[in-house]
């Protein structure tokens, strides 16, 4: 089952993100804008789980509920069997901009989680020449980032930045990865490249993703699962699982069943609505 | 044919120079031509030779006018960050207090002279003060910027790793609200001066401007010409220490700070 039916935490034991009956409202009074309708969603333990939606449907909103960046209105999120209200949980996070701080090298920007988060952050001052310095290099070689790490973001280019905010997403190894469009600023190749690379990093750690995209191939390569949202307010209106083996390849995504499975997702975006989806969530 | 013998960073400087000594001849050459009184323009070499006559008369006012303004800009500078810092930490703070700080510093702060001696009595206080009050405002209204304009994603990436308030702004803020700072700094400084040798003028016995307020009343005009000289220099040097500053500690700023695209 994927979606939690006022059901107690405990049902959830291999739970990492719950959203319970939960929904947002921006602001209040005559500006108040209702951003996610009631959802509920759940993702297991080392799942991929892709978001896809049209624009302004509430997929980034689900993505800062799970980032702890912002309180739910109604309902409840637990992520890693706490909930979270104002406290943050310590999860990994990436954008479609890099955000990668000017002031610092490459390196620096990507070994930030390990001064901010516990067990890490004790032992900052003392492993950063040394133990932290190597993980962060070893990370960026694994993302083809290798000998980069005293560059200057400036110096970098938007698929490597976006490749750089990976690492520094992913380097305090969170057990939740949460993406929002990070490639949707990439040329093709570029993009496609990268999924490989997220991929293999999803591979070796396992951690939860959830990916938020526009971009159904992408989500069809990458995800376990895609959930589909229908316009704002939005409502998850289709969970729909992707077993295709892994690894998948980029040429795997012109095969006539991965097709089918992006005209089936397609359909569901573009005329929308519970009577042609019929009733997927709640 | 000299672009090779140069780089372009030497030919910028050697246009200055050459810019600097031209105006200089050019106002000699003009002084000479048209025989201007020395009471009304003195010859620039008139004013060097005061300059280098008077110069040991000359050393404890330039240590005074040098000392009362680095006191103010010092004390300003740190009230600056504190209120900035202050002001820019939440979007109500800075909303609020804005208005107010524009207000602030659009009074003319040659206004506030008279009073700080009618408090403090004439001498280095008022001098001191008024530079302090002159070099605030910059401060505190770039600080807030700065620290008000941080980007929410670069915030929200340390948010979600459960990073406090503190660390917020220690590793996001302030660091981004820097080139904003020695922007103010820059500014200030050249402020302060005017603070101190505006109140010197009026109510001191010591500083540069306390000798130009005393060559003036003498019709020692070259003496007048040779303090104008010294406190454009002290501003140039003070200017130029903070831009070497600047460029140390954010250079990354004046480096295409904007990611590119894919
Ligand atoms: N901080 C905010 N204040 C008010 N409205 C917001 C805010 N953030 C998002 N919204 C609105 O909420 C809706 C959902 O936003 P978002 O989750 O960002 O959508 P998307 O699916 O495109 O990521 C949008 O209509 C947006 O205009
Ligand atoms: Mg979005």
């Amino acid at each position: 089952m994927n979606t939690a039916q006022n059901t107690p935490m405990g049902r959830f034991d291999d739970a990492a993100i719950v959203l319970e009956d939960t929904a947002v409202t921006y602001g209040r009074g005559e500006t108040a804008t209702r951003a996610l309708d009631t959802t509920s969603l759940v993702l297991r333990d080392g799942e991929f789980v892709a978001l896809v939606g049209p624009s302004g449907c509430g997929k980034s909103t689900i993505l800062k509920l799970a980032a702890g960046l912002l309180p739910a209105s109604e309902g409840y999120v637990f992520v890693g069997g706490r909930e979270i209200s104002a406290r943050a949980a310590r999860v990994g996070i990436a954008f479609q901009n890099a955000t990668m701080l000017p002031w610092l090298s490459v390196r620096d920007n990507i070994m930030l989680p390990l001064k901010i988060v516990s067990p890490f952050k004790a032992g900052y001052r003392s492993k950063k020449a040394t133990e932290y310095r190597e993980r962060a290099d070893a990370l960026l070689a694994q993302v083809g980032l290798d000998g980069f790490g005293d560059k200057y973001p400036w110096q970098l280019s938007g698929g490597m930045l976006q490749r750089a905010s990976l690492c520094r997403a992913l380097i305090h190894e969170p057990r939740v990865l949460l993406l929002d469009e990070p490639f949707g600023a990439l040329d093709q190749f570029t993009r496609e490249e990268l999924w490989g690379i997220l991929q293999d990093l999803w591979l070796d750690k396992k951690p939860t993703v959830l990916l938020v995209t526009h971009d159904l191939r992408e989500a069809a390569y990458l995800a376990s699962r895609v959930c589909i949202m229908s316009p704002r307010p939005g409502r998850i209106v289709e969970d729909r699982a992707v077993d295709f083996q892994r690894p998948r390849t980029v040429a795997r995504t012109y095969d006539n069943d991965f097709i089918k499975l992006m005209q089936d997702l397609r359909a569901l975006i573009t005329h929308d609505g519970p009577n042609t989806v019929g009733s997927a969530a709640s | 044919m000299t672009q090779r013998l140069l780089g372009p960073r030497a030919m910028q400087r050697a246009a200055s120079i050459a810019f600097i000594v031209g105006f200089f001849l050019l106002w000699e050459a003009a002084c000479v031509v048209f025989s201007i009184s020395p009471f009304v323009l003195p010859r620039p070499s008139a004013v060097l030779m005061t300059l280098i006559e008077r110069f040991p008369a000359l050393v404890p006012h330039i240590v005074q006018t040098l000392m009362t303004t680095m006191i103010g800009f010092a004390a300003g500078v740190f009230t600056g960050i504190v209120l900035g810092a202050l002001v820019g930490s939440s979007k109500i703070a800075y909303d609020t207090a804005y208005p107010l700080l524009v207000g602030f510093s659009s009074i003319p702060k040659v206004a506030v002279v008279p009073i700080f001696v009618l408090w403090f009595g004439s001498g280095t206080v008022p001098a001191i003060l008024t530079s302090y009050v002159i070099c605030i405002f910059p401060i505190v209204v770039n600080v807030a910027t700065g620290l008000a304009t941080t980007s929410p994603e670069q915030q929200d990436v340390l948010k979600a790793l459960g990073a406090s308030r503190r660390e917020i702004l220690f590793n996001i803020s302030l660091p981004s609200a820097m080139p904003y700072l020695f922007a103010a700094l820059k500014v200030a400084i050249t402020l302060a001066f005017v603070g101190t040798v505006l109140s010197e003028t009026v109510a001191a016995n010591r500083g540069i401007g306390n000798v130009m307020m005393i060559a003036t009343s003498n019709f020692d005009v070259p003496l007048v010409f040779a303090g104008l000289f010294l406190l454009a220099v002290m501003g140039v040097v003070l200017y130029g220490l903070f831009s070497l500053l600047e460029r140390r500690v954010c250079g990354w700023a004046s480096r295409g700070a904007d990611t590119p695209l894919a």
